[in-house]
């Protein structure tokens, strides 16, 4: 009940905050397409999984926003839904090679796959515009032509329905029997066989899932950055949806909204104080790890316990 | 006599040049509640493995209602209505108990019914009724890596009993069962087996349990089939006085 209305709450102050300090629109947009990446990779982190390398699926999502924009499609609804179903495809032919493998070889080899996707991007000059990246046209939302500003506004408040939405959808996911089985595969991969139940199909339906997330994010970064550069397949950026997973925690789906607004906001802050802030990023992440190892969900699903 | 359920032909299996089946043929009956016996080490759990596809024999077939089942992976065994309860319980260590016998319950189901919530109201009832029958009612709630060893193992038991199975192989199913609670774990168990017409085979070393509850026992020693019978037969048996049960 209280996390509910903490819920709530954070939701109305979400969509109040750029209406007292416009600026924050960008920000809150950007985080929350990477805290739907995040979601992604907190789902496999369920199964004991780690990527370093989900940031192919963002970039691969945002490059087929690009791709689709260009090839003449106009309408945000159908960009956004084409876009992530091409991620939700690369996740299945990547997902069918390496939810074989576990533990550091399923993070290095999500790792090279990405390195290999950040490599087509920027060296295939002629079709993806290599380091130059593409542009991103505004596109029309239901048939109409906006300014830039207004479709940044309808952007943020999209992603903010949009978050609600899938979140609540990935929620009822991991509360299914398959969400259940993939959290199992951490546990007891030889009892999930002996129930019947094929972990390579749970795991591949968790990546599948994973992938589309990240597809989200990836399309949503495209439309509020205006281009789409191969920097968004880098290892480093795989490596910040990890960062931002464990950050929030991976009890529940708002630990990853929580760890990329929160991250986001302290890294804009940070950053107009000092240019070392990568100091305080790091700083803060250590003070988390150590202090909540739940991450910063951690904190309302412990105020729930007690409440109860 | 009822038909077999599952023959082994000619079983060979060893490991680093051990034998732990050496050319073992043997039949589970339809119905019947089969006991193996032997001294630890001598391939009692390695028989399981075979059954169920945990392990492939160097040469020989399973045969599961006639049709060969070698080869197949033990998710293609359990899904033909070969359910297993192991020595060391595999749970769902982080999961309750009731979600344990929840997903248990809907994986009989098949995955792509595996969408709806996990805690739907009649899987509820039908894991709590599982969980009344082994006595584990009272620990629904608790996470089972934080239950007492034998009632990890009454879960694991009675998570195999979820699948339904039409044969059920148990691993020493009382071991790590305190003395008081071993009997009532045993009529719990067979009242089960009974109601659901389920086919049992259980390694044990608790003579007890084996002289009052199996129809047959199977003795093995050192990879082979030593002596089979009923249990009044096998306890006379010198052979087996001497070298199995004075050390099982």
């Amino acid at each position: 009940m209280i996390r509910t209305l903490v819920f709530v709450l954070a939701v109305l102050a979400l969509v109040i905050a750029p209406t007292v300090a416009p600026w924050l629109e960008f920000v809150l947009t950007i985080a929350i397409a990477k805290g739907f990446a995040a979601l992604g990779v907190a789902i496999l982190l369920r199964a004991g999984l780690i990527s370093i390398g989900h940031a192919m699926f963002f970039a691969i999502s945002a490059y087929g926003v690009a791709f689709f924009a260009g090839s003449g499609i106009s309408d945000f609804g159908i960009l956004l839904v084409l876009s992530v179903v091409v991620a939700g495809m690369a996740g299945a032919v990547v997902g069918a090679f390496l939810v074989r493998y576990r533990a550091i070889f399923f993070a290095m080899l999500n790792l090279a796959v990405s390195m290999v996707f950040y490599a087509l991007f920027a060296k295939l000059y002629g079709i993806t515009g290599g380091t130059d990246g593409m542009p991103v046209p505004v596109p029309h939302v239901f048939g109409l032509a906006l300014s830039e500003p207004a479709f940044k506004n309808v952007l943020f408040y999209g992603s903010v329905a949009l978050m609600v939405l899938v979140g609540f959808l990935v929620h009822r996911y991991l509360d299914s029997p398959l969400g259940h089985a993939l959290s199992a595969v951490h546990t007891n991969e030889v009892r999930l066989e002996y129930l019947g139940v094929p972990v390579w199909a749970v795991l591949l339906v968790a990546y599948v899932l994973s992938a589309m997330l990240a597809g989200i994010g990836g399309a949503i970064s495209a439309f509020a950055i205006g281009r789409v550069v191969p920097d968004f397949a880098f290892w480093t950026a795989s490596g910040h949806l990890v960062l931002v997973a464990v950050f929030g925690g991976i009890g529940g789906v708002p630990g990853a909204f929580i760890g990329a607004l929160f991250l986001e906001l302290l890294h804009t802050k940070a950053a107009a104080y000092t240019d070392a802030w990568n100091l305080i990023v790091g700083a803060t992440l250590i003070a988390v790890i150590m202090f909540l190892p739940k991450g910063l969900y951690g904190l309302f699903s412990r105020s729930e316990v007690s409440a109860q | 006599m009822s038909a077999p359920i599952l023959q082994a032909r000619n079983l060979h299996v060893e490991f680093s040049g051990v034998k732990a089946a050496d050319g073992v043929s043997l039949d589970i009956n339809e119905g019947e509640f089969l006991a193996v016996i032997g001294p630890n080490g001598s391939g009692k759990t390695t028989l399981l493995n075979l059954c169920t596809g945990y392990v492939r024999p160097r040469s020989g077939s399973v045969l599961l209602d006639g049709h060969a089942i070698t080869g197949l992976t033990p998710r293609a065994i359990t899904r033909r209505g070969v359910a297993r309860a192991f020595q060391i319980p595999q749970l769902f260590s982080d999961q309750t108990v009731l979600d344990n016998m929840m997903l248990a319950l809907a994986a009989k189901d098949g995955l792509w019914t595996m969408v709806r919530p996990l805690g739907s109201r009649a899987r509820r009832d039908e894991a709590i009724a599982l969980l009344d029958l082994i006595g584990l009612r009272d620990d629904r709630n608790r996470v089972s890596r934080t239950l007492p060893e034998g009632h990890r193992k009454l879960l694991d038991i009675a998570v195999a009993l979820a699948l339904k199975p039409r044969l059920l192989l148990l691993d020493e199913p009382t071991s790590g069962v305190s003395t008081l609670e071993r009997f009532s774990l045993m009529e719990s168990l067979m009242s089960a087996l009974r109601q659901r017409s389920i086919t049992a085979l259980f390694v044990e070393h608790d003579m007890d349990v084996v002289a009052r509850y199996a129809n047959r026992v199977l003795v093995w020693n050192a990879g082979t089939i030593m002596a089979q019978g009923h249990p009044d037969e096998i306890f006379k048996d010198e052979r087996v006085l001497k070298n199995v049960i004075g050390v099982a």
